[in-house]
C-alpha cells in the first residue's frame, strides 16, 4: 500500500531523553499492536527527535487528534491502539493534564510550556523522521542550499548572515557573519574546511545532541551552505563519542544526503563540491575550544594553543577553518529561506533570534526549550518551566556551565541575551539553565563546577592547571568550616589571575562560578565562614543530627537503622547521637516516626 | 541532486506525508467507529475516505474517528466540519458514497443532500 493512505501518525519520542525512559519498547510494541489490529497499513509509526518536555517522558503524539500522550508504559500501548486508534476514543487519561480542557484537547501550541517559546532551531525537532531524508525535503529541507548554490553568490551569502545579526551560539556569542567573511578572505590557496563543534560538554547542556538527534539533516545543509560561501570543500563534524543516537543518525543523515546528491559532486549542477566527515571525540571538555577541537580533529592530544593565529586564518592542518557550533548552524537554513531581516526582527537590538536552553535541576518541566532572546528568565521558569517542585522558593539560576555564573533571585525580570548575562556576571555558554532553590547551598555549587574544571583542565598552562586546584582547595576548606575571611580574599584574588593569566577559555571562564557566587551570595560565604553554618543544611561538615527529648519516645527506630552504630539509650527514654560517629547519612530521620529528629 | 525541480518533487512527494502532522485548521471528516458503526460497516467507509483524500492530494484534509454519535440505527455515520461552515451528517455510508461525498462536498463545496440525516428522517 502505498504511503499516502496512511490518515494517522503516532509520533514517539527518541531522542536519548524518552529513550532512556523506554521508548524504543513502546514503538515495538505499538507496531505489534498495530499489525493484530490490522491497522499497520493506515497507522503510521515514526521515531522523532526531541519534543522538549522530557520530564514527561516517553512522549506520544497522535496525529491528526494532536493528542498529546505523556508517561506512556508498554502496558498502555494496546488501549491506546483498541480505544483511540481503532474507535477514536482518545485515552484521556493518559493525556499530558495541561492539554486537557473540559472536553477538548487544547492544541500544544496553547500550552504553557510551548505558548511562549519560538521554534528555529528545534523547528523539526519532534515533527519529522530524523533518519528519512524525504520528510526533512518534506518541509523544506535542502531548499536553501538550493537556493544558494544556483541563485547566490557566496558574498550576497555571506551579507545575508552578517545582516540577520546571528551570533555564535555555542559560548562567546561572536558574530557568525564575521566569522564568515574572515574565512572568506583568508587566503587559502590548499583549501579550506568548515568544522562544526558539536562537543557539547558542559553539565546539563543536551540542546546540540537534541538537534543532532532530531534534524541531522539541517546540520548537513547548513554547512554545506558555509562550505560554499567561505570556499571550503570539506567539512568535519566533532560529535563526543558519548552521544551514541546523535552519532549514528548523523551517519545515515550524511549517507542519504550523499545518495541524493547534495553531498558529494556538483551539487545541483553548481560545480560545487562538498563532503562531511564525522570525527569522535573521547568527552575531555576542553576539546570543546576551538583551538584544541581542531587538535584533536588533527589526532592530535586535544590542547588548546594561543590565539591569534585564529582558526579563519589558520585552523585544520593550518588551512583557513570555519568553525561554528550546532544550534548556530541551525538556524542558517531558515535564514536564507526566510530572510536576514525575518531573522533580526526576532529577539533584542543586539541579540537576534531566539535560544535554547536545557531546563535542569529544580524544575517542574524539566526538558528542552526555545525562547526568543529576550525573554526573562522569570518567564523561563515560571511560565514555561512550571515553577519550582514542591512549594519550594527559588534561589539562583545558573548558566553557562562551568563557565558561567549564578543569577539570584533579585534578578529575575533581567531578559535574557548575550550582553545583560555578562553584565550580571554570568555568560550564555551553551545554554544550560540549571534552577537551584532554597535547598542548595551556593557555595557547594561553585566546589561541584570547580571540581569539574579541575578534572578537565588539560594542564598545559599552569594558571588553569594549578590555579583551580587551589581554588577548590580553598573552597573545600569553607565547606568543611575551616575557612577564615582571609581565605575568602583570596579567594577572589586568586580568582581574578586565572581568569587573566590562563592561555584558553577553559581557564578563563573557570572562576566564573565562584565570583558570582561570591558576588551574590556572599552571606552564605561568610556564614559558613564566621558562623560555621551551612545555611541550606548541605554542607556535611557543618550541619548536626540533633534527637530532640521532648518529642523523642525511646522506640530505639533510630539506633536499629543507624549504618554506624552511633545513636544510643535505653528503651522508652530519650536516645542521643554521638557527633564523632556520626556520618550525616540523615537515616535516622528518615526513619523517626515522630519527627524528633532535625538537622541543625 | 541536480536542479530545484527534482528537489521540489521530491519535497510534494513528501509534503504530503508530513501535513497531517500540521496543527491547522482543515477540513475533518469525523467517521463514527463506535462497535455499532464498526458493525454497520464504517471500517470499509473510512477507508473510502482515506484511499480518496489521498487519491485527490488533498492537504487540509483529515480523516478521524469519533466514538457513538448516537444514532445507531443509521450507521455509519459520518460529520463532515468545514471550517466556518455548518456541520453535515451523512449516514448510512457506503464507500461507493464516500467517494462521492469527497468529490461533490470536499472538491466542489456542494453537500450531497440526499445523503444526509434531514433526508433519511
Amino acid at each position: 500500500m502505498n504511503m499516502d493512505m496512511v490518515r494517522g501518525h503516532v509520533l514517539i519520542c527518541g531522542g536519548t531523553g524518552c529513550t532512556s525512559s523506554g521508548s524504543e519498547a513502546l514503538i515495538k510494541e505499538m507496531e505489534t499492536q498495530l499489525k493484530a489490529f490490522e491497522l499497520d497499513k493506515e497507522i503510521k509509526v515514526i521515531k522523532t527527535g526531541c519534543f522538549g518536555l522530557c520530564a514527561l517522558g516517553p512522549i506520544m503524539i497522535v496525529y491528526p487528534e494532536g493528542a498529546f500522550y505523556s508517561r506512556v508504559q508498554v502496558e498502555d500501548i494496546k488501549e491506546i491502539v483498541s480505544e483511540h486508534l481503532l474507535k477514536g476514543r482518545i485515552v484521556k487519561r493518559l493525556l499530558y493534564q495541561e492539554t486537557v480542557e473540559e472536553d477538548n484537547i487544547k492544541s500544544l501550541n496553547e500550552v504553557d510550556f510551548y505558548k511562549k517559546q519560538m521554534r528555529i532551531a528545534l523547528k523539526n525537532c519532534g515533527v519529522i523522521n530524523p533518519e528519512n531524508i524525504e520528510e526533512y525535503i518534506g518541509v523544506d529541507g535542502y531548499k536553501a542550499l538550493g537556493k544558494v548554490l544556483t541563485e547566490m553568490s557566496r558574498e550576497e551569502v555571506i551579507d545575508e548572515i552578517k545582516k540577520s545579526g546571528l551570533r555564535g551560539r555555542g559560548g562567546g556569542g561572536f558574530s557568525t557573519g564575521l566569522k564568515w567573511q574572515f574565512t572568506y578572505a583568508a587566503e587559502g590557496p590548499d583549501g579550506k574546511y568548515v568544522a562544526c563543534n558539536a562537543d557539547e560538554g558542559d553539565p546539563g547542556a543536551f540542546m546540540d545532541r537534541s538537534i543532532l538527534e532530531g534534524d541531522p539533516h539541517c546540520i548537513i545543509e547548513a554547512m554545506a551552505i558555509a562550505g560554499y560561501a567561505v570556499g571550503a570543500n570539506q567539512g568535519y563534524i566533532y560529535i563526543r563519542a558519548e552521544y551514541p543516537i546523535a552519532v549514528k543518525r548523523l551517519q545515515i543523515a550524511i549517507d542519504q544526503a550523499k545518495e541524493y546528491g547534495l553531498l558529494g559532486k556538483n551539487i545541483f549542477d553548481s560545480g560545487f563540491d562538498f563532503d562531511l566527515e564525522l570525527r569522535l571525540g573521547a568527552g575531555a571538555f576542553v576539546c570543546g575550544e576551538e583551538t584544541a577541537l581542531m587538535t584533536s580533529i588533527e589526532g592530535k592530544r586535544g590542547e588548546p594553543r594561543p590565539r591569534p593565529p585564529f582558526p579563519a586564518n589558520k585552523g585544520l592542518w593550518a588551512k583557513p577553518t570555519l568553525l561554528n557550533n550546532v544550534e548556530t548552524y541551525a538556524n542558517i537554513p531558515q535564514i536564507i529561506n526566510n530572510g536576514a531581516e525575518w531573522f533580526s526582527s526576532i529577539g533584542t537590538e543586539k541579540s537576534k533570534g531566539t535560544k535554547v536552553f536545557a531546563l535542569g535541576g529544580k524544575i517542574n518541566n524539566t526538558g528542552l526549550v526555545e525562547i526568543p532572546m529576550g525573554t526573562t528568565l522569570r518567564e523561563i521558569i515560571e511560565d514555561i518551566g512550571g515553577g519550582i517542585p514542591n512549594g519550594k522558593k527559588f534561589k539562583a539560576a545558573q548558566t553557562g556551565g562551568p563557565s558561567g555564573g549564578c543569577i539570584p533571585a533579585s534578578l529575575m525580570d533581567t531578559p535574557i541575551d548575550y550582553d545583560s548575562l555578562i553584565q550580571i556576571g554570568s555568560m550564555m555558554g551553551s545554554g544550560g539553565l540549571i534552577v537551584m532553590d532554597e535547598d542548595n547551598c551556593m557555595v557547594d555549587i561553585a566546589k561541584f563546577f570547580l571540581e569539574f574544571t579541575v578534572d578537565e583542565s588539560c594542564g598545559k598552562c599552569a594558571p588553569c592547571r594549578i590555579g583551580t586546584r587551589r581554588l577548590l582547595e580553598l573552597l573545600t576548606k569553607i565547606t568543611d568550616g575551616k575557612g577564615t575571611m582571609e581565605d575568602l580574599d583570596k579567594l577572589e584574588e586568586l580568582c581574578y589571575s586565572i581568569k587573566a593569566s590562563s592561555l584558553c577559555g577553559l581557564g578563563q571562564t573557570a572562576p566564573n562560578p565562584v565570583l558570582s557566587t561570591l558576588r551574590y551570595f556572599r552571606d552564605e560565604y561568610e556564614a559558613h565562614v564566621k558562623d560555621k553554618v551551612c545555611p541550606a543544611g548541605v554542607c556535611k561538615a557543618l550541619s548536626r543530627y540533633v534527637i530532640d527529648r521532648e518529642k523523642c519516645k525511646g522506640c530505639s527506630l533510630c539506633a536499629r537503622q543507624c549504618p554506624v552504630g552511633a545513636i544510643s539509650g535505653t528503651v522508652k527514654s530519650p536516645f542521643v547521637i554521638d557527633q564523632e560517629k556520626c556520618i550525616k547519612c540523615g537515616a535516622c530521620m528518615n526513619a523517626c516516626k515522630f519527627q524528633a529528629i532535625y538537622k541543625k | 541532486m541536480k536542479s530545484l525541480a527534482e528537489l521540489e518533487e521530491i519535497r510534494k512527494r513528501a509534503a504530503a506525508g508530513v501535513t497531517l502532522r500540521k496543527e491547522e485548521n482543515g477540513i475533518r471528516i469525523v467517521v463514527g467507529m463506535a462497535t455499532c458503526g464498526i458493525a454497520a460497516g464504517a471500517r470499509p467507509v473510512m477507508r473510502a475516505f482515506v484511499e480518496e483524500v489521498a487519491k485527490r492530494n488533498l492537504e487540509n484534509v483529515a480523516v478521524v474517528q469519533t466514538g457513538c454519535i448516537g444514532v445507531c440505527r443509521l450507521e455509519p455515520i459520518v460529520e463532515v466540519f468545514v471550517p466556518g461552515q455548518e456541520k453535515v451528517t451523512y449516514v448510512k455510508m457506503t464507500p461507493e458514497k464516500a467517494q462521492k461525498v469527497v468529490a461533490e462536498h470536499i472538491v466542489n463545496g456542494r453537500v450531497v443532500s440526499e445523503y444526509t440525516i434531514g433526508a433519511a428522517q
